[in-house]
């Protein structure tokens, strides 16, 4: 199992997308939008592992230094992530007080009704 | 004196693109008053226009600009790299947001309240932000980042168009737009794991020799997933619709013209600059992926076109189909038919905006676009529906309109190639355009209103509306005329992105 | 307020520390672990708390929503105009090293800034997101 992080990622990034596709809750599909997220940020931090490597802060005694720029990478794209739920979040909450649900079925039947 | 400092700011003017509309959006907000946030959006957002127009002659005259934040040589810091097709690129967004800002200032007026204006401007800002730090970076990651804040101040934006849908668009739009940036993300991690860079040019040099490994052609098929999500090419198309009908009638205006281009300028980016065009289409024919979708895309979409009651509904279904024909110019890998579609994209910019401009005009009168109201409206707003008229037949591709530019040089290529059947497939679609847009002028000018509805009481839309749908209206019959400006840097690109390849 | 005694004593002991933590992150962050991004978000979870368990109306008076929005304002334009200096000085955009005459004194200062105004809109975002979400009824 040398690329086990592989394997945990896609089982990740496939939990979320079928949560994503599956629930009409949209406040589920936010949450399987941040599993989704999150395998590729460990995609990226696995990645930028390297054995027996420290951390890259100069010091006597280590000479193996793990790279940090996908760390770097990732806590921009964690950043990113926060926001994007901030916003589905406060989305959800401006639509269940304009449909008084948050499941995606009853909001179809709810416009199709107002037509 | 004076000489040093133009050339200072002549030195700076790639960090000016982007830096301008990104301080624009803090003072929008402190500002507080919708009136005067909008005049400080109008006013940046016109400097960057500028900005783009000398970026782009100075492209013209001395070939590319590099420019490096803050000192740190590529490819170790983040590099702003312009060339013909880029500065081409944000001389079309930042002009189309220009011209929709004036528009915005009546329209938004009705559509959005005074509290929510100066944030509003905010969000538009910061868009625009994103989507010039899309098209100007040459640094991979940096195309994400800058994507998400182009993403999520549309989603914003979109969500607050007057009806109740309008939320619901967004979240879907929000949705799909996480799962492309997120794909783009991992097509960019694979490639940075394989090559440790993400300076685009030093990619392109150290691709080639890990080209044949397995984790290339994943980060091929995630970034090809991802791109497509952003542009809404079929079958990645589904938010589109509901995102372009619900959201404010500037801000469709604004991303109608602006967003899917910059996503197919990405795609140019990614698939001709950084894979190299003897990679992804030599080798890998990357065209046999495209090429089918885009005519499907054509077909479907324009079809669908036809049976929408909802007119923003049409016209967002139309302007899936046109994506269809820059992707099927990009999928001939010829100089023509590259030149083809980055001309559409110019031309399409243009005419959909106008065309979203001219149903903001009869929302801000009528209050509703559904196609019964309409009836009679040729008469009551002349000038509305004229300009209506210009950009539908520029959509059809009549001659003397830029619609027909791009058609030209799309057939143009595919009979280059010697595919008849595609110059033939071209012809016929136009002709469903027609079918979509006919029925908006038949019912505006040979049907009269009902006695007592609102449209039988509109008049014409304020000046400040019609002004700038006119401009657009005037360019896309002047660059229907006169295409050394549009067809000359198009063909300098195409050349470009196929040379950069081999 | 006679219940969560426990809770209430607890936080007025933490969130003192939390704030000196954040602060701590902040201005370490030029050259040791921390930075604007983890300072912003300790120091906003200082203020999330305080509001968690006193009240929304008490943690508003500490930091009214205008306040917090023009914060977040300022933490952006500090960044932005920081950036602009460079170019003023004779760098390019975001070059601290012309900042001062020293290079690496420059580059200190100019990082200390930035993060600062990095700390400060984070810390006022997740404070204005905690108003958003909780002021709901």
């Amino acid at each position: 199992m040398v690329h086990f992080n592989y394997w945990v990622v896609i089982v990740l990034i496939m939990t979320g997308l079928y949560v994503v596709m599956a629930q009409t809750n949209l406040v589920k599909k936010v949450l399987g939008l941040n599993i989704f997220q999150v395998a590729v940020f460990i995609l990226y931090i696995s990645v930028g592992k390297l054995a027996g490597g420290t951390a890259p802060i100069l010091a006597a005694g280590f000479d193996r230094y793990a790279n940090p720029l996908p760390h770097v990478l990732i806590l921009t794209a964690i950043v990113v992530g926060v926001a994007t739920t901030a916003l589905a979040l406060a989305l959800v909450i401006r639509i269940d007080k304009a449909y008084g649900t948050i499941d995606e079925m009853e909001i179809e039947e709810l416009d199709k009704e107002q037509e | 004196m004076s000489g040093s400092v133009a050339a200072d700011l002549l030195a700076q003017l790639a960090a000016i693109q982007v830096i301008l509309p990104l301080l624009a959006a803090p003072v929008c907000v402190l500002t507080g008053r919708g009136g005067r946030a909008w005049a400080v959006a109008l006013v940046v957002s016109w400097c960057a226009f500028l900005t783009a127009w000398g970026l782009l002659s100075q492209v013209l005259d001395q070939g590319v600009i590099r420019y490096e934040l803050g000192g740190w040589a590529a490819p170790w810091g983040i590099e702003y790299r312009i060339d013909e097709i880029n500065s081409f690129v944000l001389l079309i967004v930042s002009g189309v947001s220009s011209l929709a800002l004036i528009f915005a200032r009546t329209s938004v007026a009705r559509e959005v309240p005074e509290e929510k204006r100066s944030l509003f401007y905010c969000a538009w800002m910061l868009c625009l932000t994103g989507l010039l730090g899309i098209t100007i970076t040459g640094d991979a990651f940096n195309v994400f980042v800058f994507l998400e804040i182009s993403s999520l101040s549309t989603y914003v934006l979109v969500s607050l168009g007057s009806h109740r849908r309008a939320l619901v668009s967004a979240f879907r739009y929000l949705v799909l737009g996480t799962v492309g940036a997120t794909f783009i993300l991992i097509g960019v991690g694979l490639l940075y794991a394989m090559t440790g860079t993400l300076n685009m040019v030093d990619l392109a040099e150290r691709i080639p020799p890990v080209s044949q490994t397995r984790t290339v052609y994943a980060a091929f098929a995630f970034l090809a997933v991802g791109i497509g999500l952003k542009m809404a090419l079929f079958p990645f198309h589904a938010w589109l619709p509901g995102a372009y009908a619900e959201a404010p009638s500037a801000v469709t205006a604004f991303i109608a013209g602006a967003s899917t281009k910059v996503a197919v300028y990405v795609l140019l980016r990614f698939y001709f600059t950084v894979f190299g065009a003897s990679f992804a289409f030599g080798e890998l024919r990357f065209e046999l992926f495209l090429m089918p979708l885009a005519l499907i895309c054509i077909l479907i979409m324009s079809l669908i076109a036809v049976y929408q009651n909802d007119i923003k509904r049409t016209l967002a279904y139309s302007s899936l189909a046109q994506i269809g024909y820059m992707v099927l110019g990009i999928s001939l890998v010829s100089v023509a038919g590259l030149t083809g579609g980055i001309v559409h994209l110019f031309n399409h910019a243009l005419m959909k905006s106008a065309l979203f401009m001219s149903l903001g005009c009869v929302f801000y009168r009528v209050g509703s676009i559904s196609l019964a109201s309409l009836e009679g409206l040729g008469r009551r707003m002349p000038w509305t529906l004229g300009a209506f008229v210009v950009g539908a037949l520029s959509l059809v591709g009549v001659p003397m309109t830029v619609g027909f530019v791009s058609k030209w040089y799309l057939i143009f290529a595919a009979i280059d190639r010697g595919w008849w059947p595609l110059a033939v497939f071209v012809v016929l679609t136009s002709l469903i355009a027609l079918a979509y847009v006919w029925r908006v002028v038949e019912v505006a000018y040979f049907r009269t209103a009902r006695e007592g509805s609102a449209q039988a009481e509109a008049v014409e839309a304020p000046v400040l509306m019609l002004v700038p749908l006119w401009m657009l209206v005037a360019a896309s019959v002047y660059f229907g005329l006169d295409t050394s400006l549009t067809v000359g840097v198009a063909e300098r690109a195409a050349e470009t992105l196929l040379g950069s390849g081999r | 307020m006679q219940h969560h005694v426990v809770l209430r004593i607890v936080c007025k002991l933490l969130i003192p520390l939390i704030l000196l933590f954040a602060l701590y992150v902040q201005f370490h962050g030029d050259y040791g672990p921390g930075g604007g991004f983890q300072a912003g978000v300790i120091f906003g979870a200082g203020f999330i708390l305080y509001g968690i368990v006193f009240g929304l109306r008490s943690v508003q008076t500490v930091a009214p929503p205008p306040v917090v929005v023009m914060v977040s304002c300022a933490g952006v334009l500090l960044y932005a105009l920081v950036g602009v200096a460079g170019p003023m000085m004779g760098g390019n955009y975001l070059d601290y090293s012309v900042l001062l005459d020293d290079p690496v004194a420059g580059q200190h200062l100019g990082i200390i800034l930035i993060e600062l105004g990095v700390g400060l809109t984070v810390a006022s975002t997740m404070t204005a997101l905690f108003y958003a979400f909780a002021e709901r009824r």
